[in-house]
């Protein structure tokens, strides 16, 4: 019956006591990283690292809410298509505007 | 149903007439779920604004041409704080372009474009039911409406409409009446509008196309929407962001976009400060430059399918447009900043910039290449929207070439806001993309409606048009070369160096004004031929695309029979083939 | 009409209507929230000087927060898994749980907001705070959009398990997949603005 009903909304039968599994697991490496984030904060490492290693453990915990609990990582094509196309305009987002105007101009001297 | 089934075939649906004493008349024509309906709310209200648009710079050119002097009677209306003794006030002129630009854009092209057009063709050109979510569908147009109104109410608020440009730039617009609050909020709702539809045809377009509808076997027009979607759901939020940032610098006291140390009629403005006015231009232009594709993209499908139905030829370099269509779509999103060059960035930017803008010209030459390739060797019949697709092609040819000085840095420089941007712009989208769209009115209308419009007022609103349209926006390009800015309440007459040029605002005006009298035969045509229009049945055009093949007007769930494609969109003249055209869905 | 896709898949894309929908929301989402961290970083970077988070902002109870979001993440990812196990019961508690830990983390927003406010640090008093309230603004929005959207799943909605489970359990999933969205935006906001 599980099966049946699991197979219903994709062509590929989930096993859905292996994935309650792995959602545990993922928690528990949720709640690992969360503590690593703040315990680096008390550190007072320098600005650039400081900024590479926050943003590289959110973008750890990210792609772990990201790949399992939203269940990309089982995902179809066209998903991963529009989302690679979004994240590329998301970083030209991110870093045009700051190539183009980070020399200060509006700093109130 | 099928709770225990994995994968279910397609199998073939029955529309039924869902009577429309059943629904009452609140849910069948204003409530309505039904895509056709939805397309010709979003049509109405959309050719309703585009003339209420029009209105605002008909005034506009009044002080334009004369600049200082009262308006005979009309001028009355407006009272003392806009028209004193019917004179024009600069605040007043502001508004009226500020709004003029923001309501032909966003609440006239696009929901007539894609809106209208788009909702009511393409789910009939790819054989569906219906929207993939027909009730989001109904929830687009209503957001859609209710920024309409916001932005319509916002003319009745103390110190009127906004008036800071459709750009809204800060410092300015943080700055400005309430009026700009309001054109924030309505903002905000025509954003969310867009989102919500674009999404309904992303997915309804892979879906719910048809049996044996590959990608490159869609007509052209549906691929045109196809990527105007995803324009739509990408550029958007960063404009939506920006708003409510705006708006916080409005109402909350935050200093997003003003930097520190702004003095304002001699006094230091009292706020935290260290924002920055170029953050809101990043943001705007993220949007606003894609949003220029979205204008022109579904006219182009639009002109293309009548091109190929007119031509009785498949269209020329199909394979090629649609890539085209595909590269430019993506290259839109990385062009933004040559409407910043002159903000101080460096010439590595600005080098980047102009590079991305010189090769995204590319595939707008293909795309307009091709269609004119594709009149060659055609039989072509010269009826209204043919007449408005081959009166297209020169207008958005033009319009896109004069683009190209200001897609160079240095040449942007003299050029930078002053009327030859206003001519550029206006010929794409005047005499480019409400050409198409007038095409598609006449073109979709006998499918909408069951009638013909009449092709005689078609012809005297077609040639009368094209004139006026090139008498208004020629001379703009001499005028902004003489060196007269946009945007000035007196089109330059209190500048000693515009003065021999001024005698071409007087042709402009009087262009649009002549404009105006050639627009009624349509608006009566529009009307006249519900009831009077020579009735037809399914296919008056003798076109190969799906939704000529559902009855005129289709009932809901559009097909009595799934159709199911088997060949390409553009079967005309097929050797050997008893007619000049073959239909898609024919196997 | 039944509109095709909406309950089994489409052979070709191997996906309903619903799924691509939401995935095409998100994406919409992903260029909003995107646009925000941009401009934190061009008035951040563009700025003479700006206070760690940590000097302003309460850690503990964003720390709190973060953990609250994470694990309403978890009950929501196990209200779909049980109506994937045909367990309606089970799932009615996990969705439950989802919601009032949602509601905590408005709780402890309110608290945090309360607190600045008390000491009168407003939107408009530095760019730190507007960037500070503006952030966490919209995101608390999207909690209480993802919360009323469960809300209704809980409630009225969930009478479409009995006519179409499969319907429902995918309307579950859709929520769900908002709900982590919202999550992985907290998950970068929380560093950036109340670490660095």
């Amino acid at each position: 019956m599980t099966s049946d009903h699991a197979s219903m909304t994709s062509d590929h039968p989930v096993d859905i006591d292996r994935q309650v599994r792995i959602y545990i697991t993922v928690f528990v490496a949720l709640m690992i990283l969360t503590v690593v984030t703040v315990a680096v904060s008390y550190l007072h490492l320098p600005m650039a690292m400081a900024v590479t290693v926050a943003l590289v453990v959110a973008a750890v915990k990210g792609s772990l809410v990201a790949c399992y609990f939203m269940h990309l990582i089982a995902e179809k094509k066209l998903i991963y298509a529009v989302l690679v196309l979004t994240v590329v305009f998301f970083v030209v987002l991110l870093a045009l505007p700051v190539l183009t105007h980070s020399n200060g101009y509006w700093i109130d001297e | 149903m099928t709770e225990r089934a994995g994968v279910v075939e397609p199998r073939p649906h029955v529309a039924h007439e869902v009577h429309h004493e059943e629904l009452g008349f609140w849910r069948a024509y204003v409530f309505s779920t039904d895509h056709k309906v939805i397309g010709i709310q979003y049509a109405i209200t959309g050719l309703v604004f585009l003339l209420f648009g029009f209105t605002l710079m008909m005034l506009m050119r009044w002080q334009l041409a004369y600049p200082g002097s009262a308006l005979p009677l009309l001028g009355q209306i407006f009272g003392e704080t806009r028209m004193p003794g019917g004179t024009m006030l600069p605040d007043f002129y502001n508004e009226l372009g500020a709004m003029h630009g923001t309501i032909m854009v966003f609440l006239g092209v696009v929901p007539l474009a894609v809106g209208g057009f788009g909702n009511f063709v393409l789910p009939l050109q790819i054989g569906a039911q219906d929207m993939a979510f027909p009730r989001l569908n109904m929830a687009s147009y209503w957001f859609f409406f209710l920024g309409g109104v916001v932005m319509l109410g916002s003319f009745f608020v103390p110190g009127g409409a906004a008036q800071s440009g459709w750009t809204s730039y800060s410092p300015l617009a943080n700055l400005a009446g309430t009026g700009q609050t309001w054109w924030l909020v309505g903002m905000i709702f025509l954003i969310t509008s867009s989102l919500l539809g674009a999404i309904n045809f992303i997915t309804t377009t892979i879906q719910l196309r048809a049996k044996g509808l590959t990608f490159m076997r869609f007509p052209f027009f549906v691929w045109a929407q196809f990527v105007t979607a995803f324009l739509l759901l990408l550029a958007f939020p960063p404009l939506e962001a920006a708003a409510v940032m705006q708006l916080m610098d409005r109402v909350a006291a935050t200093s997003f976009f003003l930097p520190s140390g702004l003095v304002v009629s001699g006094q230091v403005l009292e706020v935290a400060g260290g924002g920055n006015p170029l953050l809101w231009q990043h943001l705007f232009w993220f949007l606003a430059h894609p949003e220029v594709y979205v204008l022109i993209l579904p006219a182009l499908g639009i002109v293309a399918e009548i091109i190929a139905n007119n031509t009785r030829k498949p269209l020329w370099g199909y394979r090629s447009m649609v890539y085209s269509l595909v590269f430019l779509g993506f290259m839109s999103f990385i062009v933004w900043a040559h409407h910043m060059f002159m903000t101080g960035m460096g010439t590595a930017m600005a080098a980047f910039f102009q590079t991305t803008t010189m090769i995204i010209s590319i595939p707008s030459v293909v795309i307009l290449t091709a269609l004119v390739i594709s009149l060659w060797g055609g039989s072509i019949r010269f009826n209204t929207p043919m007449l408005f697709a081959l009166g297209f092609l020169p207008m958005f040819g033009i319009g896109g070439l004069t683009g190209l000085p200001l897609g160079l840095n240095i040449t942007d420089i003299p050029l930078h806001d002053t009327y030859y941007v206003i001519g550029h712009f206006h010929y794409v989208v005047a005499p480019g993309t409400i050409f198409g769209l007038f095409a598609g009115v006449y073109y979709w209308y006998p499918k909408a409606t069951g009638r013909m419009m009449n092709e005689t007022l078609g012809k005297i609103h077609f040639f009368g048009s094209f004139v006026c349209m090139n008498v208004i926006f020629m001379p703009m390009f001499f005028v902004g070369m003489a060196g007269v800015s946009r945007r000035l309440f007196d089109g330059g007459a209190s500048y000693d160096f515009a003065q021999p040029i001024l005698q071409w605002n007087v042709v402009s005006s009087w262009g649009a004004w002549i404009l105006a009298v050639f627009q009624l035969p349509f608006i009566f045509n529009f009307f006249w031929s519900i009831r009077k229009g020579k009735k037809v049945g399914d296919n008056p055009w003798e076109a190969t695309t799906i939704e000529w093949t559902a009855p005129s007007p289709p009932p809901h769930g559009n097909f009595a029979v799934a159709p199911e494609a088997h060949r390409g969109p553009y079967e005309y003249s097929v050797p050997g083939a008893p007619k000049d055209y073959v239909l898609q869905s024919e196997a | 009409m039944d509109i095709p896709y909406t309950v089994e898949v489409r052979r070709d894309t191997g996906l309903t209507n619903g799924k691509i929908g939401i995935w095409l929301f998100l994406a919409s989402e992903v260029m909003l929230f995107g646009a925000l961290f941009a401009s934190y970083i061009l008035i951040r970077a563009g700025s003479p000087s700006w206070p760690r988070g940590d000097t302003i902002l309460n850690v503990p109870l964003a720390t709190f927060n973060t953990i609250v979001l994470i694990l309403s993440s978890v009950t929501m990812v196990m209200a779909w898994a049980s109506l994937m196990r045909h367990r309606f019961g089970t799932f009615r508690i996990y969705m439950g749980a989802t919601i009032l830990l949602g509601f905590v983390f408005l709780v402890v927003k309110y608290f945090e907001y309360s607190h600045k406010i008390h000491l009168g640090l407003y939107p408009g008093t530095s760019n730190f705070f507007a960037v500070y309230y503006t952030l966490t603004g919209l995101h608390m929005l999207h909690v209480i959009g993802g919360m009323a959207v469960n809300a209704w799943l809980w409630g009225p909605g969930a009478k479409l398990w009995k006519t179409n489970p499969v319907w429902f359990t995918n309307r579950v999933e859709h929520s769900g997949l908002f709900w982590h969205f919202v999550d992985l935006v907290w998950i970068f906001l929380f560093p950036t603005l109340y670490l660095l």
